[in-house]
């Protein structure tokens, strides 16, 4: 039912952890649907440097957040604002149906970050 | 993936057994016969079916002619509720059931209610545990039936079906029993448990997949529950599935006959794997009686983890289980066993069953022991869930 890459993913997550002085963090989901995903982000020059996550959830839950990280570690902020849930589910060459949910947290976390941060680190 | 799968799924199906498949394999070149044929082919099929009927009989301590083959359990459970509740539509409407049924009962009896019937569905306590005094209070005059599984198929509390059936029959209710778990696991006798309806399934017992039979009492009342031919007495036609009945009647003598050793073997397997769980990770808790349960069931939840997570690294280190988690039902809600046991949902949600069965070694539980351990902590570092951290954003 799972791709590989989400397979793969699952099995060997990229950037797990917590960032001790992060830049903005996001925290998505519920524990009672079974879904809690956060991430921290670390900013300079409005580049997301360093990205860790860290969640409670199913297979595609973990591997929606380790693809997340992947994709935004790198990017603008700009850039990661603009992270959609289709396009991580695409880049882990799709999710079952009943998953896509997860796909979404993974976005709303990114998103949720890069708020946090903003709103920290208001522009002038 | 690891080259030797340990299989401890065994509550949701079996191997067919060796010896049963031998039993079979006569019934689908040779001895094809139709059992209603009249001819010599015809006549040594119905032998075979006939003393399947037999076997099956002896197991329970019934006669061969309250013994109807199904496709199955949940076909039982269907036949049973929908076609007994029917045929005393006259004298009521109202069904008492609990509220960790198998979903073939409990999505039966809410068809049921769309039928114009009520249903009462009873609570369990923290261990699973159906209330005989709760089944006593709620029978009332318009009462047609009562259904109590014999054991529960995610947490395997056995319930106490001998005194639920005494209750029912001293209010003259009709008493069905889902015994899909039970069979082949503890010792049956539709006598001494006072039931009038019960339904099985071969492929818990190493029989094959698509056989089963549900248990009538002569004199119970029940409609059709497939119009055509004269098969089963004329209530559920078809022709029969010969090579699965002579599977299902081969499967249940063995198992009965093998009953005491098994329980014996599988419950201090079960026991050992248990304690070896409860001891050697922090944070997790046995659903489910801790003795009043079957021999081959282990079910625990692991907090802060969730169960698909789980039982997926357990596959990747080459052992299948199954989860109550809501990720592997496609809905978002957890088991409602858990949840009718009282677990919280994030608590449900971490939930894991390890069915033993005949094929289960010491050195499964001792693998399933060593294995389990790191795999919790691996996905507990990366859970934002912990002892501290149990916040809801």
């Amino acid at each position: 039912m799972y791709s590989e890459k989400v397979m793969e993913h699952f099995e060997h997550p990229r950037n797990v952890g917590e960032i001790p002085d992060a830049s903005g963090t996001g925290t998505v989901g519920n524990a009672k649907c079974g879904d809690i995903m956060k991430m921290d982000i670390k900013v300079e020059n409005d580049v997301i440097t360093d990205v860790k996550f860290k969640t409670f959830g199913c297979c595609a839950a973990i591997a929606t957040s380790s693809m997340a990280t992947e994709m935004v570690k790198g990017k603008s902020i700009d850039e990661a604002l603009q992270l959609t849930n289709k396009a991580v589910a695409e880049a882990l060459d799709g999710l079952p149906p009943v998953k896509m949910h997860c796909s979404l947290l993974a976005e709303q976390a990114i998103h949720a970050a890069v708020e946090d941060y903003q709103k920290k680190h208001p522009k002038e | 993936m690891t080259d030797h799968i340990i299989y401890m799924d065994n509550a949701a199906t079996t191997a067919t057994r060796p010896e049963v498949l031998e039993a079979m394999l006569p019934y689908f070149t040779q001895h094809y016969g139709n059992p209603s044929s009249i001819h010599s082919v015809g006549r040594d099929a119905r032998r075979a079916v006939e003393k399947a009927r037999q076997q099956v009989a002896a197991a329970l301590g019934a006669q061969p002619r309250e013994i109807y083959f199904t496709a199955g359990g949940s076909e039982s459970d269907n036949w049973a509720i929908r076609c007994a509740s029917r045929a005393l539509a006259a004298k009521g409407k109202h069904i008492i059931t609990s509220q960790i049924e198998h979903h073939a009962v409990l999505h039966t009896c809410q068809y049921m209610e769309k039928q114009g019937y009520e249903v009462t569905y009873l609570p369990v306590d923290e261990n699973g545990l159906v209330s005989v005094e709760d089944v006593k209070k709620a029978i009332r005059p318009d009462t047609v039936l009562i259904s109590i599984m014999a054991a529960n198929n995610e947490i395997g509390t056995i319930e106490p079906i001998r005194e639920i059936g005494k209750v029912a029959h001293e209010a003259g209710v009709l008493f069905h029993t889902d015994a899909v778990q039970a069979v082949g696991a503890v010792p049956i006798d539709v006598n001494d448990w006072n039931v009038d309806m019960l339904s099985l399934s071969g492929h818990k017992f190493h029989a094959p997949k698509g056989i089963g039979a549900l248990y009538i009492r002569k004199g119970v009342k029940i409609s059709n529950l497939i119009f055509g031919g004269a098969q089963e007495r004329g209530l559920r036609a078809g022709t029969e599935n010969l090579p699965g009945i002579v599977g299902l009647g081969a499967a249940i003598e063995l198992a009965v006959s093998e009953l005491p050793e098994y329980t014996r073997r599988l419950t201090a397997l079960r026991d050992r794997l248990i304690d070896g769980i409860l001891k050697n990770i922090p944070d997790v808790r046995l659903n489910g009686h801790r003795t009043q349960r079957l021999p081959g069931n282990v079910n625990v939840s692991v907090r802060y983890v969730e169960g698909e997570a789980l039982l997926m690294r357990l596959d990747l280190a080459g052992v299948e289980a199954s989860s109550g988690s809501a990720c592997t039902s496609g809905s978002l809600d957890p088991s409602h066993v858990l949840l009718a046991i009282g677990l919280p949902h994030e608590i449900a949600h971490g939930s894991l069953r390890l069915s033993l069965g005949n094929d289960t070694t010491e050195a499964d539980v001792d693998y399933v022991i060593e294995k389990l351990p790191g795999i919790v902590r691996d996905l507990r570092e990366m859970s934002a869930l912990s002892a501290e951290n149990s916040f809801q954003p």
